[in-house]
Order: structure tokens, then C-alpha cells, then sequence
């Protein structure tokens, strides 16, 4: 018996529910997780399903894919894709750099005003750019911003919340390989490139996956500050789709909502293991 | 390298995130302090600085007390049930029982979609007459019931959505905190013959304090950032029953284009979200002393 599974053998010691309370326990989990999926559930039988089974259960019901073909035709859903796409990966990329830049700023310099500025920073979590919609807006405006990609963007782009995360990782890294890489005549970046940001790939990974399902998830801010088919990303799209027209049925909202929620949902479910992970990764502290 | 030139470097790596958060969080909070002393510029007549008229405007103002007080129902009624449930949900996957994979997946997978896609789906269940909800309910015989159209009970709707997304989000945060407490512990308490409900309350849950402190303070900022689904469910109504404060600051800023009101409103909000920052802060300070 190796040193892991003793471990785990003896953690259930205590943990060990028996008999009949065990089986009730695990009905009641299973029971929680049904009822957990079935708005899902319920919004596929709707989608794939014609009108009048929308609401009325037969399982000789025929399937379709008609509301999925009606849907994309009746909305420009394959604009809304592309500015989503551009949306998620030009913050992503951004974030990247500026987080990555500051983030060993933060870690590995003595400056004066080091902890002020780190504490500024940090003032983002808590005050985030989703508040401050007014301001914002205002600020969107002088640049001469409104209705662009790049607007729903900007606020994001300096990400406290990934500066703090990297910082944490980049602490990690023995000052050893730091020192060997500026004695080989490796300049600043050149060390921050070939040292920490290899070392630092697990975080990286999990922050991409937050930022990323962050952003093609947001709706406020991005429905505030687009106004047009061209720039506006797929949740807004949505929404516009499913709140002008009340004449469209359910059965078409349903499966444009499952449209609009297709790629993430799907990259969820084949790399569920590494989402999972990477939201825990992301609130360990 | 020379002491003035690591800092420099250090400012310049720093330069490009300090400008736009500079631009995009510190400079809007001052300034819309600032906006909040000066009326909304109406046709030809520019801003102009009023004092403290946006803040007593305010207080005579029932909508935005209203607003204030479902915020604060909002929050009191979901953040307790869904951490409830997030430790459960983290108990059970955590723990022996048959397919752990599937019951993570259940419980997590509202976390990924978008609240307007959740809230799109959970309009059609409340939807009087074919809404599912309203089948379960007619077939048990009861009356119908307009779930979302009437004041004392769409409230209670929007925060069964919230708790439905956001459970599975935190369930994450206990789990890694579950897998990380050492096997010791559960080997004494065997040894002691210690009931499983007693370990967990005197054991497992102390221990996991830090980690609902964590999600608490997440689940307090969400439940104060996060209205996508108001706007989608029910616009606030009925008769602002719904409103909540970020969503009646949208509705005043950009629907009836008042941005001085909104200043005053959104430094309300600026005030609960400082108040929850010193709060996690004086207790972050307490927990590292016995750490």
C-alpha cells in the first residue's frame, strides 16, 4: 500500500457514511444534481423539439433542428460570434501582457511606493469596472470610443485580480535561476520571458479560462456601450433578439439561447477536468 | 544595476496596467464624486454645482430605498443558502458516494454559461400558463400563479436563479479546500469515535472558515455587481419589486439619462462594497495573527 492510498484510506474513516443513511444520501446528492440539470434539460427538449412539444411531454415526440437553423437565420448570430471572439481575444491578450509585465514589477523589485501601488491596485477587486458604468461611459465617450469592440475591452484590460494571481506564482520562483539567467547576460525581460513566464504556464492556463468565460458571459457593461449588429458581442445579441420581437415562441428563443451558449458549453464539457481547476486555482489565495 | 535604474524599470513594467486602471477604476470613483455635486446638463444649460441637492434627492426617494432594501433582501437571501449548499454539494463530491464525476458536473456547470442564457431559460419555467412550474402547480391542483408578475413573489424568483448559478461556483472553493485538510484529523477522530456530524462541526467546518470567508465576500460583491438577469426576467417590476441598486442606477443613468443622479446613487454602492473591503480586511488581519 503506497503512501496515497493510506492516505486516502485512512481519511474515510470518519467520512465513511453506512447503511441505510448512506443511501439516502446518496439519493438526496443524486435528487440535487437532477434538479440542478433540469432547466438545462428542459431548454434542450424545447430547442430540438417542434412548438407544440414545447410544453407537452410524449416521448414519441419527433425531433428538429429547425428552431437551431430558424434561430441562426432570424438574428445576425454569426456577426455576434465574430465580435465575441475578437472581444474574448484581444482582452486576453492584453491582460496578458500588462498583468504579466506588472505582476513582476510587483514580485521581484524593491521600489518606493512599492505597497501603495499594490494596494491600489488591489482596489479593483472589490471595485470593479462593473459599477462604475456611469463613469465609464462618460470616459468611453470623450475618447471617442462608443460602439467599438475595443470599448466593452478597455476597462478590463488592466486586471488587478490577474496581477495579484501571477504575483503570487512568480514568488514561487527561486531567486537561483533569476540570478544564473542575469549572470548568462539575460536582460530584464529576456529573464522575465525565459524564466518566469515558462514557470508560470498552470497559472496562465487558469487565468485565460476565467478571463475568458468572463468575458463571453458579460452583459451589462458591453450593453451599454454597443449599439450596433457590428460590434455587439452574442449576449447582448440575445437579448435584443429575444426582447424585441414578443411575437417569436419560445421554442426559438430557447434554441438561440442554446446557440449563444454552444462553444463555451462545449469546451466545458470536453475539458471540464481543467475548468474545474482552474476556477479553484483562480480563488486559492 | 544601480538602485534609480530598478526603479525606473520597475515603473515602466509597471506603466502600462497602472494607466488603465488609473483611467478605468481610480479616476471614475473621484470623479464621480465630483459628478455627484453637479446637476445633469439639460439642453443649453450646461452642469452646474448644486451641493448635496443629488443626495437629498436621494433620500426622498422611495424607488431607490426600495431598491436598496431588495438589494439587501437579495443578498440576505441568497448568500447564506447558496454557501449552505455549496458545502454540501463540496461534502458529497468530496465524499464515497457513486458517480462524483456526474454530481461535479450538475453542480457546476450553471457557473460557466452566461447569466442571461440561465435567466432566458428560467423565464420560460415562470411563464404563467405554459411555464413549467405552473404545470407542476396546475397538476397538483393549486391556483395559477404569475410568478414573475406579482410583487411578493418575483423577488424570490430572481434570487432562486442566483442561488442556482452561483452554488456550484462556490461548491469549487470547498472542495480544494476539503482535499487540502490532512487525513491526521479524521484518523484521531475515529480513534475518539467521534460522529460524523461532530466531526464536521467541530473539525471540517472551523477549518474551512478562511475559505467561507473568501466566498463570502465574493458572494456579497456578486450579489451587488451582477442584475443581467433583471434586466432580462423582469426590468425591475413589477412596480420595482425587483430593482436592484446597480440595475436602478443603469435604469436612471441610461434609460432616463440623469448621470448626476446616478453619481449620487453609484456612490451608495461605492460605500457597500468599501464597507465589505474594510470588513475582509480587518478580518484577514485577525485570521493571520493566529495562523
Amino acid at each position: 500500500m503506497n503512501a496515497a492510498t493510506l492516505a486516502r484510506t485512512r481519511g474515510s474513516l470518519v467520512g465513511r457514511p453506512r447503511g441505510a443513511g448512506h443511501v439516502l444520501e446518496t439519493l438526496a446528492a443524486w435528487a440535487l444534481a437532477l434538479l440542478w440539470l433540469l432547466p438545462l434539460v428542459y431548454a434542450f427538449w424545447t430547442a430540438f423539439h417542434p412548438t407544440e412539444y414545447s410544453t407537452h411531454f410524449s416521448l414519441s415526440a419527433p425531433w428538429t433542428f429547425d428552431n437551431i437553423v430558424h434561430a441562426w437565420h432570424a438574428a445576425p448570430f454569426a456577426r455576434y460570434f465574430v465580435n465575441t471572439v475578437i472581444l474574448v481575444t484581444m482582452v486576453l491578450a492584453a491582460q496578458l501582457v500588462l498583468v504579466t509585465l506588472a505582476a513582476y514589477a510587483f514580485a521581484r523589485y524593491t521600489f518606493p511606493g512599492r505597497d501603495v501601488a499594490f494596494a491600489l491596485v488591489l482596489v479593483q477587486l472589490m471595485i470593479m469596472p462593473d459599477v462604475l458604468i456611469v463613469e465609464n461611459y462618460r470616459t468611453i465617450s470623450a475618447l471617442g470610443l462608443k460602439d467599438t469592440i475595443l470599448a466593452i475591452g478597455l476597462p478590463y484590460m488592466a486586471s488587478a485580480f490577474g496581477i495579484f494571481l501571477l504575483r503570487q506564482t512568480f514568488k514561487t520562483v527561486p531567486r537561483e535561476l533569476d540570478e544564473a539567467a542575469r549572470v548568462e547576460g539575460c536582460t530584464p525581460l529576456q529573464t522575465l520571458w525565459k524564466v518566469y513566464v515558462p514557470l508560470a504556464r498552470p497559472t496562465y492556463l487558469a487565468y485565460a479560462l476565467v478571463s475568458v468565460s468572463y468575458h463571453w458571459n458579460n452583459f451589462l457593461w458591453p450593453l451599454i456601450v454597443t449599439n450596433s449588429v457590428e460590434t455587439r458581442p452574442v449576449t447582448v445579441g440575445l437579448q435584443v433578439f429575444s426582447a424585441t420581437d414578443q411575437g417569436i415562441d419560445w421554442a426559438i428563443i430557447t434554441a438561440a439561447t442554446l446557440l449563444s451558449v454552444a462553444p463555451l458549453l462545449l469546451a466545458f464539457l470536453l475539458f471540464q477536468r481543467q475548468f474545474v481547476q482552474s476556477f479553484m486555482r483562480a480563488g486559492i489565495r | 544595476m544601480t538602485r534609480s535604474r530598478e526603479w525606473l524599470h520597475a515603473w515602466l513594467l509597471l506603466l502600462p496596467a497602472c494607466v488603465l486602471l488609473v483611467l478605468f477604476t481610480h479616476f471614475p470613483a473621484v470623479a464621480n464624486l465630483w459628478h455627484s455635486f453637479y446637476s445633469t446638463p439639460k439642453g443649453a444649460r450646461p452642469a452646474r454645482f448644486i451641493g448635496l441637492d443629488n443626495y437629498r434627492a436621494l433620500v426622498d426617494d422611495p424607488i431607490f430605498w426600495q431598491a436598496l432594501q431588495n438589494n439587501a433582501l437579495y443578498a440576505l437571501g441568497t448568500i447564506p443558502l447558496s454557501i449552505a449548499l455549496a458545502l454540501l454539494m463540496a461534502v458529497w463530491v468530496n465524499g464515497r458516494i457513486r458517480g462524483k464525476g456526474f454530481l461535479r458536473l450538475a453542480f457546476f456547470t450553471p457557473t460557466v454559461l452566461p447569466m442571461i442564457a440561465v435567466a432566458n431559460i428560467w423565464l420560460f419555467f415562470y411563464t404563467p400558463e405554459y411555464g413549467l412550474i405552473e404545470q407542476v402547480t396546475k397538476g397538483l391542483g393549486f391556483a395559477s400563479h404569475n410568478w414573475l408578475g406579482s410583487k411578493s413573489t418575483a423577488l424570490a424568483c430572481l434570487m432562486v436563479v442566483a442561488v442556482w448559478k452561483e452554488a456550484g461556483f462556490f461548491m469549487i472553493f470547498y472542495v480544494a479546500a476539503l482535499q487540502a485538510m490532512s487525513p491526521q484529523l479524521a484518523e484521531a477522530a475515529a480513534i475518539e469515535g467521534a460522529s460524523r456530524w461532530y466531526f464536521f462541526r467541530r473539525v471540517t467546518f472551523p477549518l474551512l472558515m478562511p475559505t467561507t470567508l473568501f466566498v463570502l465576500v465574493n458572494a456579497i460583491i456578486n450579489a451587488f455587481r451582477l442584475v443581467d438577469h433583471v434586466v432580462v426576467m423582469t426590468r425591475g417590476g413589477p412596480d420595482n419589486a425587483t430593482s436592484l441598486l446597480l440595475y436602478y442606477i443603469y435604469e436612471i443613468g441610461f434609460r432616463f439619462w440623469d448621470p448626476a443622479y446616478a453619481a449620487a446613487l453609484t456612490m451608495v454602492l461605492l460605500v457597500v462594497l468599501g464597507a465589505v473591503a474594510i470588513a475582509q480586511f480587518v478580518f484577514l488581519e485577525r485570521r493571520t495573527h493566529y495562523q
